[in-house]
């Protein structure tokens, strides 16, 4: 093999309390795609942000072209070809495209240089087939065409080597169809790409080589092809783990939940519902695909009660529920995990056990006669602690301190110890790793093997199809089809998802 | 009312007008990069303070709009230091910094001045008229027969909108106001630009205490700015962290200033508290229903941590 590119040798990393990479070994080569993989937290962006001259490793070397370099800052990283797509987007959002790709690199001190730099971002856009208004302010832009523009970005800085920072999390299917076009033009240009995910089939897909992290270790680094998901999934988590849940014995109980013609007035017209009806049973989890802003949030604050519907009607267990209060449904059995954890879920100061208790801290055993009885949540708190496997064990931290994945199962745990029958959960494994999602999702299909129902919403297509008995299609508050896992392509359901019915 | 007495009356309008639109100008540079500039009020009561000592010291006008700048500086020196380096909460940091310029001036005149804590004479600047436009018919005293500063005035608004919308560091600025992070990514020092912005603020509301000393009048008061400064920070909001815009937001609220104290001397039969207030309905009247929405810096009042989203 040729000299490669780009290549760590031992990269050590220490933040406070925490080995972030262990003598980690990483080389990419000219013309290559190189996804590294990994859960949460097991050091992809530490190491990234090493090559970036974010951070300063504490052992270790970053050779260029076989030569032994040092960065101070990412100055440092940009003049030896590196760029940087950053997982949140680095655009000053009422600048335009133009602006922001030429900040920075002014030459004069009187003069910002616009007016020549114009040429060559036009170029590059029409280079790789990006069609951006670069006159347009970043805030008027779609996300994907935001990430366009991140990418004109790094490329006007000359670099060659390009660093995706778990680029598809925020892209529709189409987009991220032609994220993947793009990158293998790169390839075909000599470009050399590293490609951060923790989603295994895009990484399958795309990459030619696959580096996985754990525990801030590298522990593997395999080609591409003919690599499964599964084996990858047990490099990554370093146990078994299944993928795929299987067909689920198909069973129908009674209707759990049903909307009739609901009608809302949303922050805007994408996101208000129109006539929206729905029906879930006993014993099957309903998922509800589409991309985020279509409705979904006002659909699970409907359900919960938090707003109000303009019109219909919602039928819990046959009771109308049109009008109740948010306590008062949740006390009759709904359980709800919000869509945004740390603003909805949590109280981020409160502790792990005051957390735990906070929808029920008012009803004995831990209040009684208006009094609060610590001792009887401290011991609760201890027996969900252990049976739903929150990290660390221990009830007083404050949940803030909690990996994102932690925080979730204690959610799960509150939400589950109430006994609920019906389930909303809104978005339940975003941003979690995949031992997590694991959890979160055996517990749901635990609750529906128990005859609950369940509604879960969420912009992730794979979680949808892995673990629902039927999927509706949310496009601009309504429901564009509902079909059942593999009865449709991938491709139909992108339709569904961009707002095109599927007959005629 | 006759014509001259209206062109009298519109002269007022600047001398209202330009310690407020100086001192909004110095706020504009440190809202730009997403400083809450809540301390123009205790900058301005430095600048007016420093720059009538200044002027005392020195025989001159001159040497005191010197002074005032360094005086006004030196109180957002401890606003920077605090919002910037502490990253205590802006607010704090800047009424901390308005009650400190008022004590501090008020401990100073007496020490310098003796007990009755004002100076008996002291150079102040005169109005310039400039040949030919100060001719011109309504608006000719108004714009061209004023003092240097307000034609300093004038020149910092022009170099302003070039500073902040034609060169690097404008753009820099603008950026570190929406998306610090964003600059940070791709080098620029947050910070360093944010202290920068600070600087000229203190400069600027220095130069706008002195106005208020040494521009209309020739003495330093107790509390002389009364709010001004606070008044200057809604003028940057009212237009819109533009240079012209706060030069319109300005004069609109010196017209207001202007109108009560005619109708004041009028003897109109209206308590003149009622008056008084005129200047600030006009403000909120005009921020509620004419400007439309208008949008701060996006990262205000939030301090730079590296590494943090």
């Amino acid at each position: 093999m040729s000299i490669p590119v780009l290549e760590l040798k031992g990269i050590t990393k220490r933040f406070p309390n925490v080995l972030a990479n262990s003598n980690v070994d990483f080389e990419l080569q000219k013309g290559e795609i190189h996804a590294l993989l990994g859960e949460n937290g097991a050091g992809k962006s530490t190491l990234m942000n090493v090559v970036y001259g974010l951070y300063e490793p504490e052992e270790g070397s970053i050779l260029i072209d076989g030569k032994t370099v040092r960065f101070k800052d990412p100055n440092d990283a940009i003049r030896n070809g590196i760029g940087m797509v950053h997982q949140h987007f680095m655009l000053a959002p009422r600048l335009t495209v133009l602006e922001n790709v030429v900040l920075g690199m002014s030459k004069s001190r009187l003069r910002i240089g616009l007016h020549e730099a114009k040429a060559g971002v036009q170029a590059l856009c029409d280079q790789y087939h990006f069609n951006i208004d670069i006159n347009a302010k970043i805030r008027d832009l779609s996300v994907g065409v935001q990430q366009k523009v991140e990418i004109i970005k790094v490329l006007y800085r000359d670099a060659n080597i390009l660093i995706f920072d778990e680029p598809t999390a925020v892209l529709t299917p189409t987009e991220v169809e032609e994220l993947i076009q793009t990158l293998l033009l790169f390839k075909q240009s000599g470009k050399s790409v590293i490609f951060i995910s923790h989603k295994l089939w895009e990484v399958e897909r795309i990459a030619d080589r696959i580096t996985v992290l754990r525990n801030g270790k590298k522990v593997a680094t395999v080609e591409a092809q003919g690599v499964t998901k599964e084996t990858l999934a047990n490099l990554m988590v370093g146990r078994e783990i299944h993928t795929d849940y299987g067909t689920l014995p198909e069973q129908h109980g009674p209707v759990m939940l049903s909307l009739k013609d609901i009608c809302t007035t949303g922050k805007t017209r994408a996101t208000s519902l129109k006539r929206i009806n729905l029906e879930v049973h006993g014993g099957e989890i309903v998922g509800i695909a589409g991309v985020d802003g279509n409705g979904q949030s006002e659909l699970g604050d409907v359900l919960i009660g938090v707003k109000g519907a303009d019109s219909g009607t919602i039928l819990y267990k046959g009771e109308d529920l049109t009008g109740v209060k948010t306590q008062l449904r949740l006390q009759k059995g709904i359980a709800h995990i919000p869509e945004d954890r740390i603003q909805n879920a949590i109280v981020p100061d409160f502790s792990i056990e005051e957390n735990l208790i906070l929808d029920s801290y008012a009803q004995p055993p831990f209040t009684r006669k208006g009094i609060f009885y610590p001792k009887e949540v401290h011991q609760y708190a201890q027996k969900l602690i252990e049976d739903f496997d929150i990290r660390p064990p221990l009830t007083h931290p404050l949940i803030k301190t909690l990996s994102g994945g932690n925080q979730q199962k204690a959610v799960v745990a509150r939400e589950f110890s109430r006994e609920p029958d019906f389930i909303l959960a809104m978005q339940p494994v975003r941003g979690l790793d995949i031992g997590a999602t694991d959890f979160v999702h055996q517990n749901l299909i635990d609750a529906r093997n128990k005859g609950k129902g369940i509604l879960v919403v969420s912009a992730d297509l794979d979680e949808l199809l892995s673990i629902c008995d039927r999927i509706y299609v949310l496009f601009e508050g309504q429901f564009m089809g509902c079909f059942r896992p593999g009865e449709i392509t991938y491709t139909q359901i992108g339709l569904l998802m961009g707002g095109q019915s599927l007959e005629g | 009312m006759s014509l001259e007495a209206l062109e009298v009356m519109l002269k007022s309008v600047m001398g209202y007008a330009t310690p407020l639109i100086l001192a909004a100008l110095g706020g504009m540079y440190t809202a730009k990069v997403a400083v809450l500039n809540f301390s123009l009020e205790g900058i301005m009561i430095m600048g007016a303070c420093m720059g009538c000592y200044g002027s005392w010291l020195t025989g001159s006008a001159w040497g005191g709009a010197l002074f005032g700048m360094l005086g006004g500086l030196s109180m957002a020196l401890v606003l920077g230091f605090a919002s910037i380096e502490t990253k205590v909460n802006q607010v704090v940091a800047g009424t901390g910094v308005n009650v400190l310029g008022l004590g501090l001036s008020i401990f100073l005149s007496s020490m310098i001045y003796g007990a009755a804590g004002q100076p008996t004479k002291v150079a102040a600047f005169s109005p310039v008229a400039i040949p030919g436009l100060s001719r011109l018919p309504l608006i000719g005293q108004m714009l061209f027969y004023q003092h240097p500063l307000t034609y300093i005035m004038y020149g910092v608004i022009v170099v302003s909108w070039f500073v902040i919308y034609k060169t690097p560091f404008g753009l820099n600025m603008r950026a570190v106001g929406d998306h610090p992070a964003a600059a940070d990514s791709l080098g620029i020092h947050v910070n360093h630009l944010r202290w920068k912005a600070v600087v000229i603020s203190g400069l600027l509301g220095g130069l706008a205490g002195a106005a208020l000393s040494i521009g209309s009048l020739s003495t330093f008061q107790e509390n002389m700015t009364a709010g001004r400064g606070y008044l200057a920070w809604g003028v940057v909001t009212v237009g819109k962290w533009n240079p012209f815009g706060i030069l319109l937001a300005g004069l609109l609220f010196g017209c207001g200033e202007a109108v009560q104290m005619r109708l004041q001397m009028d003897g109109f039969h209206i308590p003149y508290q009622f008056l008084c207030m005129l200047p600030y309905i006009l403000t909120m009247l005009v921020v509620n229903g004419v400007i439309g929405k208008s949008e701060p810096p996006f990262a205000m009042g939030k301090p730079f941590i590296k590494g943090e989203k």
